[in-house]
């Protein structure tokens, strides 16, 4: 190092900057692309499709003669199993989490909450399989005899397992950066635990659990395998939860089990579907990290 | 009167409320443990399930052949094969490219406002769901650059899905090392690049690691956006070159579960356990890595 | 406390006979709390050894003693707040209106709504004026009427001397308050259960020179209906405020050991421990 001139270690360090600024501009390119493939092959397929139809229309027969091409059955599919799923994990996530930050030792926290990460690791391939063939025959047809093979309740269950660990784990760490002279002062003024819990820490560190619950469901919108395998690809509006539902990305990933050749409307339907379903869970993750944001501004 | 009060006595309305908190005391972690129970409980029900079903059909033959319509024939050769080659080169692209990210954000961009930009794509880009990097991958890669529905097509596409996840560990590496150390080798007159070349690297190297480890079982597992980029194929070959076309594990798994007979389930549950098992060699390395990283840490 | 005690104190303090003079305190028919041969260590290591010493009733109270000789481990020790600490094992005995704090058939948690406390930070909880001071009222499970839950809230505000200043917003959030007007609504919210004991653990060591003052009016304003202990390395301020003063120092070994202790003024005019004499006059941080 010693023998090299300053002068040469300064340019190997002003080359090595712009490499790795250069690197770190990747993301924002990769952003780039994703909005402007989108865009560009959803000005295609909007050519053809009015856009007041696709908001509105309540048809969605894409891959059939008789075409029509109104997301609304997609997007009520895809929010009714995002809606499920969330109402599944919110409050076991929650319980988990104020179990794992405020009652288990440390030991016993070092050791669940990685088990409990698992079942965001777990391929979704693998939760389809699971849904399919044990929790809807062998678990949900017991309490309601008539239930599809194929159904939006199974879906929106098992999307809720692969989430629950977002909502666990964002909230056990909202609630562990609570000051721990909220928790005193609690106690000092004859608070039990229970309420110390439940009055204090939970609504201090609320912020952070409603941001871990936007971001779940945003995650929820976007699972394809889960509602592509036990969902079916039947896109009907319907609120029934035990019938099949086509969700947005089930959509795509029947489109694309298919054959869609470059330049079909079905092809052009894939962006004009992925851009929609970008947009919305956007929007989604955008109000997360705001709300995130502020709390961490909070202390 | 200090008396009774100390004792939980006193007046009887209190006294009724005092129990009912005791009570409450009591049930309220009862109740909270519920919730970590579910978890485990649907792991190992998950876990128990598909061991159950898929551990007959665990043959060798499982994973040398080639899939085959005869499920007492099939194996994932192909699609083993193909995720070898498709997240390897995935992983050889995402982890440099995390690495430099989070040395430029974390050691040369400090927190000026277009280092802010960057962390707040970063976590745009995360939250991109993977069906959109499949729709765009085809778009871009498979027919704007012309790659076809070939091996790199998808493993850029999964080299950039991964992207902000082991960046987000990186920079978590980076900021575990001590300032101190930073500022003595500045102190000596280093320049940053030897400073992260001699003193932040080889200390945060083994958690980064441990992220691109993280990042590779990930892509591992995803079987949508390679559904919309290499379509549903049925291939009896192996792959010979990166424009080769392809599948994956998750995608072949996937084939098996959409068939109705039970001798495909039972053949699906087995590469599940095949999945499953090399997801958890990759993440006990990771874990083996990340405690060595504290050991370091600690003993500097 | 009268006026013969404490004569018979100070000439034990001023003859040198330390022991002795804690010893007498047992004698203060008036105490409210009486600790006897305390200590605190933390898994091995002492923070305080064998302490004991009197709070009379209605009296405001002052420990001083240089940081890190063990009086907020003292004071903590009295409502039992220690119990949350890990680690933390109490020897000896306090005596709160002559029950031993630390007996089993105690609940610490009817204990604490007893003996409020005041932390150094202002700390309120992220919710509104209203509901902070309202707050241990509702966790102790005294149902009140609408009406009666608002008297009290105005009450605990009025003698935290805030009321003026939140009357027209008492639903806005608490952290809408500046500091030094957060850290009466932390009393407020003490004194909202009604406690007997206030400990403050440097309730000013956070706030500006005015905000201090105020605060330092509203605890001689209270003195009457409360006994106030307060932990302050301030030696004005212990000055100012209280009616007796104990000092304690750290012993060679570190551990917190209380030197000196006695009528505010005798122990700031004629201190008996050579030690308390430098602390006050500077010489000892």
């Amino acid at each position: 190092m010693a023998s090299k001139s300053i002068y040469r270690r300064r340019l190997i360090n002003r080359i090595v900057q712009s490499a790795f600024l250069f690197a770190s501009l990747v993301s924002t390119a990769a952003l780039v692309v994703i909005f402007f493939t989108l865009t560009a092959e959803s000005m295609s397929f909007f050519t053809n499709v009015s856009v007041i139809e696709f908001l509105t229309g309540t048809k969605w027969t894409v891959l059939f003669a008789d075409k029509h091409f109104g997301i609304l059955p997609l997007l009520n599919a895809t929010l009714i199993t995002s809606a499920i799923a969330v109402a599944f994990a919110t409050p076991v996530g929650l319980a988990a989490a104020i179990y794992m930050s405020e009652y288990a030792g440390k030991r016993a926290r070092n050791l669940i909450k990685p088990v409990v990460e698992t079942l965001s690791g777990i391929p979704t391939v693998v939760y389809g399989y699971f849904a399919l063939y044990f929790v809807t025959p062998q678990v949900l047809r017991g309490l309601i005899p008539d239930l599809g093979i194929h159904n939006a309740l199974a879906v929106g269950l098992m999307i809720g397992v692969l989430i629950l660990p977002i909502v666990a784990s964002l909230s056990d760490d909202a609630m562990r950066s609570v000051p721990e002279d909220l928790r005193l002062a609690a106690y000092s003024l004859g608070a039990r635990k229970y309420q110390v819990v439940l009055k204090v820490i939970v609504p201090a560190a609320l912020s952070g659990i409603v941001a871990s619950v936007i971001l779940a469901f945003a995650r929820a919108m976007g699972e394809t395998m889960i509602a592509a395998i036990a969902g079916g690809f039947r896109p009907i509006l319907s609120f029934d939860v035990r019938e099949a539902m086509q969700t947005m990305p089930s959509y795509i990933a029947q489109v694309a089990t298919g054959d869609a050749p470059h330049g079909t409307i079905e092809y052009q339907s894939l962006f004009a579907v992925g851009l929609f379903l970008l947009l919305i869970t956007a929007a989604l993750n955008f109000i997360g990290i705001r709300v995130v944001r502020r709390w961490e501004i909070r202390y | 009167m200090g008396d009774q009060v100390l004792k939980g006595e006193g007046d009887v309305s209190l006294k009724r409320a005092a129990t009912r908190r005791k009570v409450l005391d009591g049930l309220v972690p009862v109740i909270a443990s519920i919730g970590v129970f579910v978890a485990i409980a649907f792991l190992v029900s998950l876990l128990l399930y598909v061991v159950v079903t898929g551990a007959g059909r665990l043959t060798p033959t499982l994973i040398t052949d080639y899939p085959s319509a005869n499920p007492r024939e099939a194996g994932m050769r192909s699609a083993i094969l193909g995720s070898v080659f498709t997240v390897g080169l995935a992983g050889l692209i995402c982890i440099p490219l995390s690495i430099a990210t989070a040395v430029y954000l974390n050691e040369y961009a400090g927190n000026k406002w277009w280092s802010q930009v960057l962390r707040y794509n970063i976590a745009n880009l995360a939250g991109v769901p993977s069906i959109v990097f499949g729709v765009v991958g085809l778009g871009f890669l498979v027919y704007g650059l012309g790659l076809g529905r070939s091996i790199i097509a998808g493993a850029f596409t999964l080299a950039i899905l991964t992207l902000p996840y082991v960046t987000v560990v990186c920079v978590e590496a980076l900021r575990a090392v001590p300032d101190d150390q930073r500022l003595g080798a500045y102190a000596l007159g280093a320049t940053t690049f030897e400073v992260v070349r001699y003193i932040v690297l080889p200390r945060a190297m083994p958690m980064m690691l441990t992220g691109g480890i993280l990042g590779i079982s990930r892509a591992l597992g995803e079987a949508a956006p390679i559904l919309v980029i290499s379509g549903l194929l049925f291939i009896r070959e192996d792959p010979t070159s990166l424009l080769s076309e392809f599948t994956v594990i998750p995608l072949q798994l996937y084939s098996w579960i959409s068939r109705p007979q039970v001798a495909f389930q039972q053949l699906a549950a087995a590469g599940i356990i095949v999945l499953l098992a090399i997801l958890l060699a990759l993440n006990s390395l990771a874990i083996y890595l990340r405690q060595r990283f504290y050991r370091r840490l600690e003993a500097g | 406390m009268n006026e013969d005690t404490a004569m018979n104190t100070l000439e034990m303090v001023t003859s040198g006979r330390v022991e002795e003079a804690v010893e007498h305190r047992t004698a203060f028919d008036d105490a409210i709390i009486q600790v006897r041969g305390l200590s605190v260590r933390y898994n091995a290591r002492y923070a305080i050894k064998d302490i004991s010493i009197d709070f009379g009733r209605n009296q405001i109270t002052a420990i001083i003693g240089p940081s890190g000789c063990g009086k907020s481990t003292l004071l903590r020790s009295l409502n039992r707040m220690n119990d949350l600490i890990p680690g933390a094992v109490v020897e000896g005995k306090v005596l709160y209106r002559g029950i031993d704090v630390y007996s089993k058939e105690v609940d610490p948690v009817a204990l604490r709504s007893r003996i409020g406390m005041v932390f150094q930070r202002p700390n309120p909880f992220p919710m509104s004026i209203f509901d902070n001071v309202a707050f241990g009222l509702r966790v102790n499970g005294i149902k009140l009427s609408k009406d009666e839950l608002y008297r009290k809230v105005k009450e605990a505000l009025e003698k935290a001397a805030l009321w003026e200043e939140v009357k027209d917003r008492l639903d806005a959030h608490a952290y809408s308050l500046s500091g030094g007007q957060q850290q009466r609504l932390c009393i407020a919210r003490a004194l909202a259960v009604e406690p007997e004991v206030l400990l403050l653990d440097e309730p000013t060591v956070s706030l500006d020179p005015i905000s201090t003052a105020k605060i330092e009016e509203l605890l001689i304003s209270i003195k009457k209906d409360y006994t106030i202990i307060i932990v302050t390395h301030n030696m004005l301020q212990a000055a100012r405020v209280s009616d007796y003063t104990a000092v304690m120092m750290p012993d060679e070994n570190l551990v917190g050991r209380l030197i000196e202790f006695g009528p505010t003024k005798e122990v700031f005019t004629r201190p008996r421990d050579r030690r308390t004499e430098a602390y006050i006059a500077g010489r000892i941080g």
